[in-house]
């Protein structure tokens, strides 16, 4: 059996209010190739100029960060800040380090430059069986362009919640090559609260072992261009994967995310649900899921969804699900998209019950929100998480 | 003893074509406890009437005045006006996505009485209520009129009506789109509503039906934009026999 289904929902300007387009099965659509064929080099030299017609950029503002693209990094090491922790070990290894590629290859240029250019990979190692939590911080990154190499290894049988925290500002370009050991159970929340002009272009490349765990969280709040690519393969039988993202783009910023769930082995189960908010001029969201059910992946059990809650006029959200299956032997797959408008009705209607315009406009955030943070596990996170969106919906009252 | 007061109300909309009047010069008084129903043809102005009470930014009082116990409403908010005492029961509620029925009922108790309501009795309140209006447990956790059909949504409205307890409440064609065991339930709501509370009722609506179940104590009737003929619970009666034709050939030949 042989499935392919694009689904488009955009939500743009006051012109096309209403407007959604869905076409499931388009007619005449031919896939140029299957997910998994994508050329992909380590390489920079090996990638063409950047046109922005690719598929990979053409929803991106490929003309604002050419110095990623195209120019010449930084890939020194930078400040780190982490706690220690039993279980964990946070340090530089070389380029030699035989864990670098082991779990994926660039597609895209700004990938293949970044790989090009690190001098060191920062590597967080995790084993141990019992449950434990790390922040790492990255905060100084500074605003020359960077290119940087992140490992994340979980070794049989662990068990960890990581957290990359990203803040102050940057121009980078990086992959994260996350490896999941046999039977480990690793959550990794990825949260961008970027300054107002950083540009974070980040691809998070993970294998899944046998019977193992990732739970994969972006959360994007702050930033001018921020773009986080998850691309995970579950390799081992029985492996599993959640991916969950939240999102809330501010006026003119521009908040990106390419998800692909690649199952190559049977009895494997994914989950994505990512969740945006857009408020203001110009705020713009990007979502693209693709799932690949191959040939050995009998007995997958998968399911994909986006929802996008446009907040005011001059806002673009936009919603691809894609899913190719190529066995016909599987548990379940799907996919779901929405985008929809708090608009001037429901304002109206929430405070004819008394509620003021303000605390409207959050308890539909709040609430739209809320059921991805819920799923972290973090009790910590999940309370810091839920202050960041108030300060968010706070801060930027729109007009 | 609180009294709403609509005095010669004058509202206009703007349409694609311009400025419209819709309302020509309403006066009404509503007592608390008393119930009034408003009916009338299509077109003739009622729900403007309801909007317009409730302040819906569509549209412009250009003169006249609504006061609640003397006091202007016109110029405040929406939300002021329901703090104040104010409920509308919409003829087609919206859906909220991301906002529970529990939750929301919440907030708009906290907004309307100025503080949290006490958890124990408030989870209990609602439960009552929610059974009384024959709502499945299950909608305290849905989304907000998301997935409700037209009964389901109308009966949320009520719901809220006994929950915030307003003075006065506006109830626009609230019967429509009901069959006979749901506008039963919700009518039961509204006398129910009334009986606990003695808020003042303005009930509009196109059909005579819903006054079997809840009896008004004053009828009016609205055509072209104002009130044509007042009068007891029998003006509807006769208007169930002879439809709004006499008044409308009358706002012809005017």
């Amino acid at each position: 059996m042989s499935a392919t289904a694009i689904l488009t929902t955009a939500m743009p300007t006051a012109g096309q209010h209403g407007i959604t387009e869905h076409s499931d099965g388009r007619f005449g659509y031919v896939p140029v190739q299957t997910r998994s064929d994508r050329f992909t080099s380590v390489n920079v030299a090996d990638f063409g100029p950047v046109t922005g017609r690719e598929a990979v950029w053409k929803l991106s503002p490929v003309k604002k960060f050419t110095d990623l693209t195209t120019g010449a990094l930084d890939g020194s090491q930078y400040p780190v800040e982490s706690i220690s922790v039993a279980g964990v070990s946070v340090a530089w290894v070389g380029r030699g380090d035989s864990r670098i590629g082991s779990a994926g290859a660039p597609e895209e240029r700004a990938s293949a430059n970044a790989w090009s250019s690190f001098e060191k990979a920062l590597a967080i190692t995790i084993s141990g069986e019992e449950a434990k939590e790390i922040t790492v911080t990255r905060a100084q990154l500074g605003s020359g362009p960077r290119g940087a190499h992140t490992i994340i290894e979980a070794k049989p049988f662990s068990r960890a919640i990581l957290i990359l925290s990203n803040t102050g500002e940057a121009r980078l370009t990086e992959n994260v090559e996350i490896i999941l050991g046999e039977s480990a159970n690793l959550t990794v929340v990825s949260l961008q609260e970027w300054g107002d002009t950083a540009v974070h272009l980040t691809n998070h490349f993970a294998t899944i072992g046998r019977d193992a765990r990732l739970k994969h969280v972006v959360v994007t709040l702050g930033g001018s261009i921020v773009r986080v690519n998850p691309s995970v393969r579950l390799s081992g039988a029985g492996s599993d994967t959640e991916l969950l993202g939240l999102y809330f783009a501010d006026a003119g910023q521009h908040l990106e995310q390419q998800v692909f769930v690649n199952h190559a082995a049977p009895n494997s189960r994914s989950r994505v649900t990512y969740k945006g908010a857009l408020q203001g001029q110009g705020a713009r969201t990007v979502w693209i899921g693709d799932v690949l059910i191959g040939r050995d992946a009998a007995g997958t059990d998968s399911y994909e969804q986006n929802r996008n809650l446009v907040l005011t006029e001059g806002t673009r959200a936009d919603s691809i699900p894609n899913l190719e299956i190529e066995t016909g032997d599987i548990k379940g797959a799907g996919h779901a998209s929405a985008t929809g408008r708090f608009d001037d009705e429901q304002l109206f209607y929430l405070q004819s019950r008394g509620i003021t315009e303000d605390e409207a406009r959050r308890l539909v955030v709040r609430g739209f929100l809320s059921e991805i943070v819920q799923q972290i596990g973090s009790p910590v996170l999940e309370e810091r998480l839920q202050a960041a969106i108030e300060a968010e919906l706070t801060e930027s009252t729109p007009a | 003893m609180s009294v709403l007061q609509i005095i010669d109300l004058h509202v206009s909309v703007e349409t694609d074509q311009g400025t419209k009047q819709i309302l020509h010069g309403v006066n009404l008084t509503i007592n608390e406890g008393e119930i009034h129903a408003i009916m009338g043809p299509n077109g003739s102005g009622k729900s403007t009437l309801a909007y317009t009470i409730a302040g819906h930014p569509k549209y412009t009082v250009d003169s006249g005045s609504i006061l609640l116990d003397g006091e202007e409403v016109t110029t405040m908010t929406v939300d002021q006006r329901a703090r104040a005492g104010l409920f509308l029961a919409m003829q087609y509620p919206v859906e909220i996505p991301g906002v529970t029925v529990t939750n929301f009922l919440r907030t708009a108790k906290t907004a309307t009485d100025g503080v949290a309501p006490p958890i124990r009795t408030w989870i209990k309140e609602v439960r009552d209520s929610m059974k009384q209006l024959r709502m499945d447990k299950s909608f305290a956790e849905r989304n907000v009129n998301e997935g409700f059909s037209g009964g389901e949504k109308k009966r949320n409205e009520i719901l809220q009506l006994e929950l915030l307890r307003p003075r006065f409440a506006v109830l626009d064609e609230t019967d429509s789109g009901l069959d006979v065991d749901a506008l039963k339930i919700v009518s039961e709501g509204v006398n129910r509503a009334k009986e606990n509370t003695g808020l003042g009722l303005l009930l509009i609506t196109h059909y005579t039906r819903i006054l079997r179940y809840i009896t008004p104590d004053f009828v009016h009737v609205f055509v072209d934009g104002r009130i044509a003929e007042q009068g007891g619970p029998e003006l509807a009666d006769r208007l169930e026999d002879e439809g709004y034709d006499r008044y409308q050939s009358k706002a012809v030949a005017r």
